[in-house]
């Protein structure tokens, strides 16, 4: 089953007088338990097709089918909750919010979701396990590693039981170790819970990685390898 | 909700010198409104109190001709048998005392130097001219038969080089226009505390004016004072059906009125003024926290946040900054109002004429200002942070994830 649907998508920028063409009529599918990665170098449209696939942007022209919806016919506050309930984010800066502990990032969207506190309690415990760290829960962001940051962004975007998880340049600020631990996991949750990950790379260790690779160049698919299912 | 409070409350402790700042301020501004407003209290409570005590009681009775500017002395503009009416009504029991007294203008003279005088004839005895006996300072009271002693207000006695027991050369305007002239004298010098008052008012005991003035057994008036100032429509009610006129002290008191109205309207416009000076310091940390915070903000919309409730995140730090700002400024205004209250303020002669306001004021502040200026500042407090609230709402996820950290 598609999980994504993008059909003759194009997303231009206007700056003043200047139109820049992120994206020039993508055609692309992405099926459920895909574990894809976009690679392409800088400005090739990777980050544009991850947000349009997120609900975070809209296309120029074209549509986008998430999870079986036809996403550019919504409005914001729809979007927004079609993120929530459908789509988890990993960004390339970890994007935790400082002013809440490991445990409570992973908390947000459950809370978002309107879940009660004993299956909220029970979803993040499950979560800080898979990624192992339970012990961290009480710590906020500027106490954990980068590593560990990453991994709590892991968690928090799988606690919604998403359809979809997006990653944008998930290791591009992590060592390799690091980034390494981080894609193992990745890889682990894909498999255990079957959940699509996307996730948007440059850098080859992280490639290697991917069942499925989609390349990009000047905002085209140039290169579709792969079927992105599990083996 | 009680998650979107505990964030925006780690949120303001993430600067805590400027959240500190931010709400000091907003007390600040309350607490400059307490004051203020317990000033005004004091100051108009002050005026119309020391008016009703001094100069008009609660009520007058007069001929329905008397002119109170012309101090007229003509016998068809004069109470005729006062002492009788004045009996009359103070067997009313709303009533603390009911006096005749009879007002006459004219000035006084002591060696080369010379003042106008407001001429008070009063009943010595009577309980509504006791405010005039306990402000002896020098001398001593007026006795009912004393035909040569006069009681001169602490001013003017200055002004004259006067002391106690003095001789002075007193003019008066009489009943038939004539002006006569008698030595008294200075048998006590009394004070107010009430500048304008005491500068120009000299009294006599009834008797001896009635005498000098060929009034008479007339009066100007017959002063009634009240126990409670809230009897003062039912027994001018009561009194009225002769042919006397019947005045309250709101009647005799127009301009002090007039001065309370206007007082109100500047100072609205002064809390005006003091609660957008604080809310322009909310506004600016609200917003300053929303530029800080765009990626945050980015983040929250990226898992699903809508804006409504990224917009009551901000307002709920508006919220805690009211809470915060208000429990300050309801301290600080209580204190200072309490300080205010205990010294005073003083001003001295501010050179009003037909004001009887006292030299010094003293705050006084009621619970009803109190609760009403403590929600005002805190729904001005919270309206002012709705602008970053509802900026931070609309900020595109993509351009705030692009957002410099």
């Amino acid at each position: 089953m598609e999980v994504v649907k993008i059909d003759n998508a194009t997303r231009v920028y206007k700056i003043g007088t200047m139109e820049t063409q992120a994206l020039r009529g993508v055609n692309l599918s992405i099926e459920n338990g895909e574990f894809t990665a976009l690679v392409g170098p800088s400005g090739s449209g990777k980050t544009t097709l991850l947000q349009l696939i997120g609900c975070l942007d809209q296309p120029s022209s074209g549509a986008v089918w998430v999870d079986g919806k036809d996403v550019t016919r919504l409005n914001r506050n729809q979007r927004a909750d079609m993120r929530r309930g459908h789509i988890g984010f990993i960004f390339q800066f970890f994007a935790l919010i400082p002013t809440l502990t490991a445990y409570e990032n992973v908390e947000m969207p459950l809370l978002l979701n309107g879940h009660s506190p004993s299956e909220r309690r029970e979803r993040v415990m499950e979560l800080l396990k898979a990624v192992d760290l339970v012990e961290r829960a009480k710590n906020r962001p500027d106490q954990l590693s980068g590593g560990q940051q990453q991994r709590i962004a892991i968690a928090r975007a799988l606690a919604p039981k998403p359809a979809l998880v997006l990653a944008d340049e998930p290791t591009a600020n992590l060592d390799t170790e690091n980034g390494t631990q981080v894609m193992q996991i990745m890889e682990k949750l894909n498999k255990e819970t079957g959940v699509t990950f996307v996730f948007a790379t440059h850098d080859p260790r992280v490639m290697k990685y991917a069942r499925r690779i989609v390349t990009l160049r000047d905002g085209l698919i140039v290169e579709n390898n792969g079927n992105g299912k599990n083996s | 909700m009680l998650q979107l409070f505990k964030m925006s409350f780690r949120d303001l402790g993430r600067n805590r010198r400027r959240s500190f700042f931010s709400a000091l301020a907003v007390s600040v501004g309350l607490m400059i409104l307490m004051l203020m407003s317990s000033v005004i209290n004091g100051e108009m409570g002050s005026a119309i109190q020391g008016a009703i005590i001094l100069e008009t009681g609660h009520i007058q009775v007069r001929a329905a001709s008397y002119d109170q500017n012309k101090s007229s002395l003509k016998w068809e503009d004069l109470v005729v048998n006062p002492d009788q009416i004045a009996s009359q009504i103070s067997v009313l029991p709303q009533v603390k005392a009911a006096t005749p007294r009879l007002y006459a203008s004219g000035f006084i003279s002591a060696g080369n130097q010379s003042a106008g005088a407001r001429i008070y004839g009063i009943d010595p005895a009577s309980a509504a001219n006791d405010p005039y006996r306990l402000g002896i300072i020098s001398g001593s009271y007026l006795k009912a038969d004393d035909s040569a002693g006069l009681l001169i207000g602490k001013p003017s006695a200055e002004k004259l080089h006067l002391k106690a027991g003095d001789n002075v050369s007193l003019s008066v305007n009489t009943a038939n226009g004539d002006v006569a002239e008698q030595t008294f004298i200075v048998r006590g010098i009394y004070s107010t505390n009430t500048s304008s008052f005491d500068s120009a008012t000299i009294f006599l005991p009834l008797t001896k004016a009635q005498t000098i003035t060929q009034a008479q057994n007339r009066a100007s008036t017959v002063f009634v004072l009240l126990k409670d100032a809230s009897y003062t429509e039912a027994v001018a009610s009561a009194l009225k059906g002769s042919d006397l006129k019947v005045l309250t002290w709101k009647d005799l008191n127009p301009l002090i009125l007039d001065w309370e109205t206007q007082a109100n309207s500047y100072i609205s416009i002064l809390y005006l003024i003091i609660l957008a000076i604080a809310a322009s310091v909310i506004i600016n940390t609200l917003i300053m926290s929303v530029y800080e915070r765009t990626r945050e903000i980015g983040i929250l919309s990226a898992i699903g946040m809508r804006g409504g409730r990224i917009m009551v995140l901000f307002l709920a730090e508006s919220t805690l900054l009211a809470v915060g700002g208000v429990l300050m400024g309801v301290v600080l205004g209580v204190v200072s109002a309490y300080l205010f209250n205990i010294h005073g303020f003083y001003i001295g002669n501010m050179g009003l004429t037909g004001f009887t306001v006292a030299d010094t004021i003293f705050a006084k502040l009621t619970l009803n200002d109190t609760i009403n200026l403590s929600i005002l500042t805190f729904i001005v407090t919270i309206l002012a942070g709705l602008y970053p609230a509802i900026m931070a709402s609309r900020l595109q996820p993509v351009e705030a994830l692009r957002a410099e950290k």
